[in-house]
């Protein structure tokens, strides 16, 4: 048999070919054209960008790197990772009572739960930090007492409610709307058998959501919130309009103050805010692969690892 | 095997909407017995089974189990529905087995078995699972997640799991439906190995040789109905009703 095929004539389209010459020999794949063609194009696209960003006399980078490390910016990004890591939190914790308020099974809670969502989903984070900054006009005096009857004690809410608190609790209250739909998906993809499993041993309610439902859920809830957070980085330079010097207040700050640097400055800030989320990002891929294992077989290679064996494939 | 009643059912009736799953099922099983319930599919068994340790409640209709009320208590000639605190004590007497196991899949199988006596408070929860993994012969396995495990492998923890409590009464849903057909052997040995040392079973199962061979009483539902009952040997192999004949006919 093999010595047949070594010394088998070429192939011919209409003479069929011995089988075993057919099954012996790797399919080669199609080649594609198209997609050389159209990376060529793009990456033509780029390398003109890269070079107009850097030679463009508009962009002034002597200046972006003047700004970029300066006190007031660092302090705004510290600020602004300070708002948002509190908003993360309050946010979750939020949502989770929340979640659980929409899956108790008692209409007065879900209807209070639903409410809450629907109408902080709708209203612009804007408008609702807006409402808070203009609260302490609204109710000068938060007062404890009867409801409806006489006060016993009162607190001035401007002296409560310092510009970051108020920044917090607008982020927290939009984040928590949020919240609450990613944990309550994830407390529904946990199977229904298990909540039979753990009532059949007589594990305890509460027992039942810390040891066996949370924990499923939060495979999926991780995530997703991680996911969430990082359109929470970028909103939270809306506090800039409630009088906070976060990263974007600072720089628009700045950008009054030194007109000639407007451009540098918003670099300053695009580049601080894209770090921030890649940094999410790459928390996020790894959350991903942390909660994916068990569910899959093999847990998908990282970009590093992906990236390594093309290259050794390729200049192999 | 004494003759205590371990199960003992009154006028079980349940609808799920307008209809009706369990109408009327009387039903008594002595302590240490070994009770089968056949039907065909949709006549209630799971209803009936979940109905014993209150996974489902009924309409009307009462369950005791070793004299007992389940899930309900008697007030002034009526029946009360029990808190969730009593209704888990109960559960923790009653073992339950489920078709597709339901094992925690972000559990070891140990922590699997030792996550109910954990909650109860017993002794030394880990020594004893560890015994009872032996026992159903995956105690290589006990450091696994339930996913590494064949299915017989984790029908037989889910088996442990159930033990674990050392319930006086196990229910068995379909144990062995779920499983390939070359591995149904190994999770009823286990079950056969149970109903040796008296613990009482009562077990819905499609697997008529297996219920003639180890089942003292065998329960043809239909319908939401009991059709028929009696020793193993007398319903299966001399039915007496035209619909159990039809039905043990079909699956022999
Ligand atoms: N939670 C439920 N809601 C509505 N119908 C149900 C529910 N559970 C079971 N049923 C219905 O009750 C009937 C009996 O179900 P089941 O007890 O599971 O039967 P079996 O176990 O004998 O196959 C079926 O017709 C089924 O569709
Ligand atoms: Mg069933």
């Amino acid at each position: 048999m093999s010595a047949d095929s070594s010394t088998a004539p070429r192939l011919q389209v209409d003479t069929p070919p011995p089988d075993d010459l057919l099954t012996s020999r790797p399919v080669i794949r199609s080649r594609h054209p198209w997609r050389w063609v159209a990376t060529a194009v793009v990456l033509v696209l780029a390398v003109q960008l890269g070079h107009g960003l850097i030679s463009n006399p508009f962009y002034q980078w002597d200046r972006f790197r003047f700004w970029f490390t300066q006190a007031p910016i660092l302090e705004g990004l510290l600020l602004t990772l300070e708002v948002a890591a509190w908003s993360a939190v309050l946010g979750l914790l939020g949502g989770v009572v929340l979640a659980l308020m929409r899956l108790s099974g008692v209409a007065l809670l879900q209807a209070v739960s639903w409410t809450y969502i629907w109408i902080f989903r709708a209203v612009p984070l804007i408008v609702l930090l807006l409402f808070l900054f203009n609260f302490s006009a609204l109710y000068p005096q938060l007062s404890i007492g009867i409801p409806f009857g006489p006060a016993f004690s009162g607190i001035d809410t401007t002296d409560l409610l310092g510009y970051t608190v108020i920044g917090v609790i607008g982020l927290s209250l939009n984040e928590a709307a949020y919240a609450a739909e990613v944990v309550r998906a994830g407390l529904a993809s946990v199977d229904q058998g298990q909540h039979e499993a753990a009532n059949a041993l007589g594990l305890s309610r509460a027992r039942q959501f810390r040891r066996i439902v949370l924990p499923q859920a939060q495979r999926a809830i991780v995530p997703a919130y991680v996911n969430q957070l990082v359109g929470l980085i970028k909103a939270s330079s809306l506090v800039s309009y409630v009088s906070l010097l976060d990263l974007f207040g600072t720089v628009q700050t700045l950008g009054a103050t030194f007109p000639g640097d407007i451009v540098p400055l918003l670099l300053v800030a695009t580049v601080w805010y894209v770090i921030l989320t890649s940094v999410l990002s790459v928390v996020q891929y790894y959350v991903e692969r942390y909660y994916a294992r068990g569910s899959q077989r093999t847990v998908p290679p990282t970009p590093f690892q992906r990236l390594r064996t093309v290259t050794r494939k390729r200049f192999a | 095997m004494n003759g205590k009643t371990a199960v003992e059912i009154r006028g079980a009736t349940k609808s799920f909407g307008t209809h009706r799953v369990l109408d009327g099922i009387d039903l008594d099983i002595r302590a240490g017995q070994v009770a089968a319930v056949i039907g065909p599919s949709g006549a209630g068994k799971s209803t009936l089974l979940r109905t014993i340790n209150h996974l489902d409640q009924l309409d009307l209709g009462y369950v005791k189990v070793l004299g007992e009320l389940i899930g309900v208590r008697e007030h002034r000639g009526r029946l009360h529905e029990l808190g969730d605190r009593a209704i888990r004590q109960q559960r923790s007497r009653i073992g339950f087995v489920f078709q597709n196991f339901n094992l925690f899949p972000h559990l070891t199988i140990l922590e699997n078995v030792t996550e109910a006596p954990r909650a109860h408070r017993r002794p030394t929860p880990e020594k004893r699972a560890l015994e009872l993994l032996e026992k159903v012969g995956i105690a290589e396995k006990a450091h696994a997640y339930p996913r590494q495990l064949s299915g017989g492998q984790q029908q037989r923890a889910a088996i442990a799991r159930a033990l674990a409590l050392e319930p006086e009464l196990i229910l068995f849903d379909e144990p062995t439906s779920a499983l390939d057909p070359e591995l149904v052997g190994e999770v009823l040995a286990v079950i056969k190995e149970l109903a040796r040392t008296g613990t009482t079973l009562v077990i819905v199962t499609h697997e008529i040789a297996f219920a003639r061979e180890v089942a003292d009483l065998v329960f043809f539902l239909d319908g939401g109905r009991l059709i028929e009952h009696g020793p193993a040997a007398d319903v299966i192999d001399n039915p007496q009703h035209p619909r159990t004949r039809e039905f043990i006919g079909k699956v022999l």
